[in-house]
């Protein structure tokens, strides 16, 4: 692949530095008095999430990543594996929970989700912001019990477990952040 | 974008406007207006002029012609001009911008600091954001809204002090570029492929210097070393160092000042090893000014200052983008 300059650097650029794939999250150009443009970048790695900033010399060259994304879907658990379907070309892959970590909580059978290779390989997953659970198994609710911050814990088919205000029963479907697995609305009626 | 969303922008860039002219009259200073259209439009490597047909380029900065007005016995001149930077575009950045630049002859660097601190005074009040300016969150040192108090005096720091300070690097400005590259690599800079003694010292001023200065209040830096001379003298005192400042405020680099070079053959030895730098690294030669070089013998000691008039607006009215304070950007015209 052709190595990148300054003048291609954009929002979502995807680069490699120090071995790991990054993509551009924000840029600016900038000039010191004097001296050459710069572009100061902000870059996500996309295996650890962690953001850097760094100063590019207009000049300087970046090397892209080899970095795909595909929608799929994640069909059931194998073991200690997922197993997902890339939704166009019914391809299947296996990822190892070690890579899905504390997302599996809130990726119910069926979800289409974001998967993201590296080198061909699936490094990591992202899910949509919201989705929505039925309850399994909680304390009854008590109907017009509409006191505000005090809940209890909730099941949903994940296993996962959310707290959720005290009229929630088992049977009603709820809507979950799942970038902070928060109880957000109640969306059905048991 | 609609102009009528640029309103406010617009009209506190003519109340801005307004107070300066008028500070500059009071101060004494003989308004000047000096060609845009020039056969030799500066040989600094960096800068990249736009062609203006017949062999002639649209100004960087009027710096060349006011200095021959000095030479021919105006001692005291301002312009606030347009400039055309090639290809510089950015939220600080657009390639038509405006300037103000001034001259004192007989002045030292610190008389001019003071009319920068004027200056931002002035501006201020006339937008009513005295003595406390906004500084957005995208200007800001850590991403959240922060205040800057604008009232004199400013911070003062040397380019020596800053780089130990927020580099932990003791800088001298004769050191070989191995050895900037080792200091800039013990604080931590990524250098990727600089080679050259500029790119390895902005690389680390802008990593590790630029981000913390004018922070609070505005920052002069002052002493930058000599392979940064541009077109300033040096100090007799510290032959390593030249005389030249930059402010930087809130995020914005805002002025950059010369004592100004008046020697004619150290003048014309610069621009020829600039224009060598401007062909080795494929840019665009220009003329020597044989007339600016011919003016400078008579140029009495002299101290002279550019600073962003867009910058100006931006800083006293907290915008983040320098569109915010223009009736139409360059992709808008």
């Amino acid at each position: 692949m052709p190595s990148y300059d300054t003048s291609d650097i954009r929002k979502g650029l995807k680069v490699m530095m120090d071995g790991a794939p990054y993509a551009v999250v924000e840029f600016q150009f900038i000039k010191p008095g004097k001296g050459a443009a710069f572009t100061r970048t902000k870059f996500k790695n996309l295996l650890s999430g962690a953001v850097i900033e760094r100063n590019i010399r207009s000049g300087e060259k970046l090397e892209p990543a080899n970095v795909e994304t595909k929608q799929m879907q994640y069909l059931y658990k194998e073991g200690d594996s997922f197993v997902f379907m890339d939704t166009s070309t019914y391809d299947q892959v296996q990822i190892p929970s070690e890579t899905i970590g504390e997302d599996a909580l809130f990726m119910p059978e069926q979800i289409v989700v974001e998967v993201l290779f590296f080198n061909e390989r699936a490094v990591g997953v992202t899910l949509p912001n919201f989705i929505e659970q039925k309850i399994l198994e909680t304390e009854p609710g008590f109907r017009g019990d509409t006191a505000t911050g005090v809940t209890k814990p909730a099941k949903i088919s994940t296993g996962a477990t959310i707290a959720v205000p005290l009229f929630i029963n088992a049977g009603d479907t709820i809507k979950i952040d799942t970038r902070s697995g928060e109880y957000l609305e109640r969306v059905g009626r048991a | 974008m609609n102009p009528a969303s640029r309103k406010a922008g617009i009209e506190a860039r003519a109340e801005v406007r307004r107070a300066v002219r008028s500070w500059f009259e009071g101060q004494g200073f003989l308004e000047v207006e000096t060609p845009a259209r020039v056969p030799s439009p500066g040989q600094e490597v960096h800068l990249e002029a736009i062609p203006a047909g017949g062999e002639r380029y649209l100004i960087t900065s009027p710096e060349y012609h006011m200095k021959r007005l000095v030479a021919a016995g105006l001692p005291r001149i301002v312009q606030i001009c347009r400039c055309w930077r090639a290809g510089e575009r950015g939220s600080h950045h657009e390639p038509e911008f405006t300037m103000i630049e001034w001259y004192r002859a007989g002045a030292g660097l610190d008389e001019i600091a003071c009319d920068c601190e004027a200056l931002i005074e002035v501006a201020a009040r006339a937008v009513g954001h005295w003595p406390v300016v906004d500084v957005p969150a995208g200007r800001a040192r850590e991403g959240k809204p922060e205040k800057l108090a604008v009232e004199a005096p400013f911070e003062r720091l040397t380019v020596r002090e800053a780089l130990s300070r927020f580099a932990g690097i003791g800088l001298r400005g004769d050191e070989s570029v191995d050895e900037l590259c080792g200091s800039a690599a013990r604080a931590g800079c990524k250098l990727g492929t600089a080679v050259t003694w500029d790119d390895v010292f902005f690389q680390i001023f802008l990593d590790r210097v630029e981000p913390c200065l004018g922070r609070g209040r505005p920052t002069f830096v002052f002493d930058w070393p000599l392979p940064l001379a541009a077109l300033a003298r040096r100090k007799p005192d510290d032959p390593l160092t030249v005389e030249r400042f930059e402010l930087y405020a809130g995020g914005l680099e805002l002025a950059n000042a010369f004592g100004e070079l008046c020697d004619p053959d150290e003048q014309r030895a610069r621009f020829v090893v600039e224009a060598e730098l401007r062909r080795q690294r494929g840019r665009a030669v220009y003329p020597i000014d044989e007339k600016l070089l011919a003016a400078l013998a008579d140029m009495p000691p002299t101290c002279g200052v550019a600073m962003g008039f867009d910058r100006l607006v931006m800083l006293v009215t907290g915008a983040e983008s320098i569109r915010e304070v223009m009736a139409f950007a360059d992709d808008e015209a």
